[in-house]
């Protein structure tokens, strides 16, 4: 089977091992205000100017629910496939840091909000399924900032309180490409659903990384580290590769593996023990005597299950069957939300007579191409899905070659431009009349007798040389389909 | 104007709607009595130039459809009151100056009553005889050298010496009742979610509530109409409709059933406090009431479960003074150096033994043993009550254990201290509304008080009987006024 | 039921209370005698009994997800033992 070749092991002598990773990512919900006060959410705000009297933990401030964020973690559940839980408990996480205002974190701990569900990856080697063990909210910590004074550090209360959704993988994954793609199957997932904008750079998606490894075929688990907080996916990555194999080497010389929190440094590209941390770390949960149980109904439950817009496996079956695309192209177009918005904007604004293949097509080649090289999302793409489907139509009903239509794309690229027009305005119109093409081959013929007669001698390469000449005459205006059948009976 | 301080908040109010007197006359003699009451101790922070500024406006333009019109009163000092400093009787907030106000306090504003000043309570009001507050003792104007009880000892001995007509307490293990009962007052603590928490220096969160302290049963009734509402800031605020409570006091309690819960009667409870309750079941009955025996079989476990409760939740509440963000900090070579340095200076002994209590029944390997113990017992003392409700209308036990001690009588011995609050205790763990009324004098002539417990929500009826028994013990304060020069 | 001295510098690390040797010995003292009456629950069976969780027999309300604390910067910063204006500071942060 193919999959024993993709298998991820680390080899030392004699031995194999087998990596075993399970997340808790931490997805910041897309909401207006914070989790328990009224204050503002947005990025890059002034420093603690988005802090209330709440967030900052003054004497006798209390926390108030939002019932957005709570409605953004139940579909997220929904989206994960999870059990939804009718009660759920806030408990309060008790320990001392400089931008922990309350000196203590409001999480949920014993009850969380969702239970178990799974998320279905596609591996080059078919699918995998990696289960989710819960989804808890809890409370962002401020910031600490250490680099701007020698003596002290500076502490940024905005991110205080902003809701986060924890979600906790079971210990499924196996490799650093099953984690690049789990993470990214859940900011998609979240993207769809609109509850987290999964943007890593504004660590709006973060993850801490449970690592462990065993020989192969083991059933048994190694003891796990845990990498902290680690922010992109390229570092979680070679966090894990990193860890392994100091874990591995560990074995390898008889040595115990202590379980431990560990710290990933990005600079030095390796994770070290963050254990002097970890002493003073017993957190004395305890259901939050300041909030009630969390209790919604079945109604309430359904009425977001309803809302629950369609999401990216459900998309690629459909596309799959719909527009007759391989699993491959429905991946990779229903990866991302805009990307889909897109396609399927295009497919609506190319009306009946389309053809789906050439505009996938030109979507992953030519328009990717350009995204990326001007380094765009989808959703900033300089040509709108409305003049790309018009540019696709153009190509299918024969007004200009898949060629000029490259062109054409240039020219759209600068403010949009209609394509029909460009092609108006430069004449780069197919030239399909048989009679004015005919005309045109005859004089060429006539100008390369010497040619003609040797194709006609058996020199079959020469048909070529004509069709060449054909298209340069015309201005590479030219139906090449024509000009074929013409060369052909005319030689 | 010293006879404007005698009287009680009900006849204030009238006086001033019948403009016999003015708000400025009030506010002047209770801030005149104040300012020569210094030895009480019983202020942190006084407001009276604003306060006697406020009443003159108050009286150029007097709103008397409120109900405390131009009233002057002092609070204690757990309510955060906007720009006047908030201590919480503590060094660690000795120079907090809130931006904001408590829900009760605003409540009380908004009637008309005046600002006086912020009266001395035990530290983060974890105390039962007003010693552990950073800025000194107070003094109970019954005796020199006696405690005015904990922790509102403050708000009692202000009541209690005619400093303030009326005041609020918090009460989380009995801080309104016990105090009142040690000065001759009445105090009532609500039922959990009834007065907003917002705005409260947290104790405990699942027990701490606000109350209201007074000369009589219907200036009681006035103020808790005023500072009971539902507030969304709060989420365990309660939406249910409130009554009127000074409007519907009635003294007809005919027919009423009052429980009288045999596990109340302690081992070693002076025989004063027995024949206390005992004359109190007679006023009962005398007022057309029913007495009927029942049992509350978990009462002794009660006690025991609060120093868990109640110290588990104080040990986070406290985490966020650590030096930070407002309040006394003091100098650490590094962060951590620095919490562990504010928080060993700026919280006092007892703050400091509760939080180190609290801290071990929730860290690893004792919370199932302790806290989670403490919660199913919990449980079982509030099925007790829900028992008993089945049963009566309401329950009359003794206030305390006994009267007033002397100063320093029980600083040394924590777990004596604690048991002062054994009859109050189990009523905040069940969340119930009880209410402290002087009931009679033991032998020194210092006050003793006896305690109604209601229903869930059922101010009204407790303060009904305590309306109804107050007519017929016709308690006199016994107050010599020894502390004024 | 014996809390010693190692148990009390323990509990004072994760309070963040520094005790010195004398308090932590009275320290001990008092927390032996309350635990001594605290263990009186042992007595109880609370096997098959639910924790009370919250006395207030209600369920949590949810508010709407609107944006009404403004920048008060100023005033969250005001009483601060130290701030630079924009930031609270703090003593270095040692790992």
């Amino acid at each position: 089977m193919s999959k024993k070749n993709s298998e991820y092991l680390i080899n030392r002598k004699d031995n194999q091992y087998e990596v075993v990773i399970g997340l808790e990512v931490h997805a910041q919900v897309l909401s207006e205000s914070k989790l328990f006060s009224t204050s503002a959410t947005k990025f890059g705000a002034e420093p603690n100017t988005q802090v209330s009297l709440v967030d900052a933990a003054f004497p006798g401030m209390l926390p108030v629910i939002n019932e957005f964020c709570v409605k953004q973690a139940i579909k997220t559940g929904i989206g994960l496939n999870a059990k939804i839980n009718k009660r759920s408990v806030f408990d309060r996480k008790n320990y001392f840091y400089a931008d922990l205002p309350q000196g203590y974190q409001i999480s949920q701990f014993k009850d969380p909000i969702v239970g178990e569900g799974k998320v279905i990856l596609d591996m080059p080697n078919g699918q995998k399924e990696v289960g989710i063990e819960r989804l808890h909210l809890e409370q962002d910590a401020g910031k600490s900032i250490h680099d701007l004074d020698p003596q002290n550090t500076f502490v940024d209360l905005n991110r205080s309180g902003v809701a986060l959704m924890e979600i906790v993988s079971k210990p499924d994954l196996r490799s650093p490409d099953e984690v690049n793609t789990y993470i990214k199957k859940l900011r998609s997932i979240m993207r769809y659903l609109g509850t987290c904008d999964g943007n890593m750079q504004e660590g709006s998606l973060r993850a801490d990384v449970n690592v462990s490894v065993r020989p192969k075929g083991s059933k048994e688990f190694g003891t796990r580290c845990e990498i902290k907080n680690v922010n992109s996916i390229k570092f979680m990555q070679m966090a894990i590769e990193y860890e392994a194999n100091r874990q591995v080497d560990l074995i390898e010389e008889g040595k115990t593996i202590d379980q431990e929190t560990r710290l990933f440094d990005t600079k030095k590209n390796e994770t070290r023990s963050m254990r002097s941390k970890e002493d003073a770390h017993d957190y004395r949960y305890f259901p939050d005597p300041d909030l009630l149980p969390l209790e919604v109904s079945e109604k309430f439950i359904e009425e977001l299950r309803n809302d629950i817009p369609e999401l990216p496996d459900d998309k690629k079956r459909r596309f799959i069957e719909e527009f007759k695309l391989s699993a491959y192209e429905a991946n990779i177009l229903v990866s991302d939300i805009d990307t889909a918005k897109y396609f399927e904007e295009v497919v609506t604004k190319m009306g009946k007579n389309k053809d789906i293949k050439l505009a996938v097509n030109w979507i992953t080649g030519e328009l990717f191409a350009i995204l990326n090289s001007k380094g765009l999302e989808i959703s900033q793409s300089p040509v709108s899905a409305k003049n790309f489907a018009i540019l696709i139509n153009l190509i299918k009903n024969g007004t200009i070659s898949g060629k000029i239509a490259k062109t054409v794309f240039e020219l759209m690229i600068d403010g949009d431009k209609d394509p029909q027009k460009i092609v108006e305005e430069k004449g780069l119109k197919q030239q399909s009349d048989p009679k004015a093409l005919e005309a045109l081959i005859d004089k060429i013929i006539n100008d390369n007798r010497e040619k003609a007669i040797e194709y006609k001698q058996g020199k079959e390469k020469l048909f070529g040389f004509f069709v060449g000449q054909a298209m340069k005459a015309s201005g590479g205006k030219a139906n090449p389909q024509l000009i074929n059948e013409i060369l052909k009976k005319k030689l | 104007m010293s006879d404007i301080t005698k009287q009680s908040l009900t006849e204030l109010v009238e006086n001033i709607k019948n403009k016999k007197l003015s708000s400025t006359d009030v506010t002047k003699a209770f801030i005149d009595r104040s300012e020569k009451s210094e030895e009480l101790n019983a202020y942190i922070t006084n407001d009276f130039t604003s306060a006697i500024d406020k009443a003159k406006k108050f009286d150029q333009k007097p709103n008397l459809d409120l109900k405390l019109p131009g009233i002057p009163m002092a609070v204690k000092d757990l309510f955060c009151t906007k720009n006047i400093k908030t201590t919480a009787g503590s060094k660690i907030l000795n120079n907090f100056v809130p931006t904001y106000e408590s829900t009760v306090t605003e409540n009380i504003w908004n009637e008309g009553a005046i600002l006086l000043g912020k009266l001395n309570c035990d530290e983060f009001a974890m105390g039962s005889s007003n010693e552990t507050s950073f800025f000194g003792n107070v003094q109970n104007p019954i005796d020199k050298n006696l405690v005015p009880g904990g922790s509102s000892g403050g708000s009692a001995s202000a009541v209690a010496g005619q400093l303030t007509p009326i005041t609020i307490g918090t009460d989380t293990g009995g801080s309104i009742r016990q105090p009142a009962s040690f000065t001759g007052i009445v105090g009532l603590k609500p039922t959990y979610g009834s007065c907003s928490r917002y705005g409260i220096v947290a104790f405990a969160s699942s027990l701490d509530q606000a109350g209201p302290m007074a000369q009589n049963v219907k200036d009681c009734a006035l103020l808790h109409e005023v500072i009971s509402s539902y507030d969304p800031k709060d989420s365990t605020s309660i939406n249910f409709k409130r009554n009127h409570f000074s409007k519907e006091l009635t003294n007809n309690i005919k027919g009423k059933k009052i429980g009288i819960p045999k596990e109340y009667r302690v081992d070693g409870m002076p025989k004063e406090i027995e024949d206390l309750w005992q004359k109190g079941i007679q006023y009962i009955k005398d007022c057309g009431a029913e007495t009927i025996d029942i049992s509350l079989p978990n009462t002794s476990y009660a006690l025991p479960t609060y120093y868990i409760v109640a110290p588990a939740e104080a040990s986070s509440n406290l985490a966020r003074y650590d030096g930070v963000k407002y309040g006394f900090r003091a100098k650490g070579e590094n962060l951590i150096d620095m919490y562990e340095k504010t928080r060993s200076e700026g919280f006092g002994a007892e703050v400091q033994r509760r939080i180190m209590i609290g801290t071990y029944v929730l860290s690893s390997g004792y919370y199932d043993a302790y806290y989670l113990k403490a919660q199913k017992v919990r449980k079982l003392i509030k099925n007790d009550f829900d028992e008993a409700y089945k049963k009566v209308d309401a329950i009359l036990t003794p206030s305390t254990p006994s009267s007033a001690f002397k100063i320093g009588e029980k600083t040394n011995d924590p777990v004596s201290m604690y048991l002062n609050d054994i009859f109050t205790v189990p009523v905040n763990l069940a969340g119930l509304p009880g209410i402290s009324i002087p009931a009679g004098h033991d032998s020194n002539g210092y006050p003793l008080g006896l305690q109604i417990i209601g229903k869930a929500f059922d101010e009204q009826n407790i303060l009904n009987i305590a309306y109804a028994m107050e007519e017929k013990i016709n308690f006199k304060n016994k107050i010599t006024d020894w502390w004024i020069k | 039921m014996s809390i010693d001295l190692k148990t009390i510098k323990h509990i004072s690390k994760l309070a963040r209370i520094s005790v010195d040797e004398q308090r932590a010995e009275k320290l001990a003292g008092d927390l032996n005698s309350i635990f001594d009456f605290i263990e009186k629950l042992n007595e109880l069976k609370t096997d098959n009994v639910e924790p009370l969780t919250s006395i207030a027999e209600t369920t949590l309300k949810l508010r709407s997800d609107e944006v009404k604390s403004k920048n008060i910067r100023e005033q969250i910063i005001k009483n601060s033992p130290e701030d630079n204006e924009d930031y609270f500071v703090v003593p270095k942060v040692i790992e």
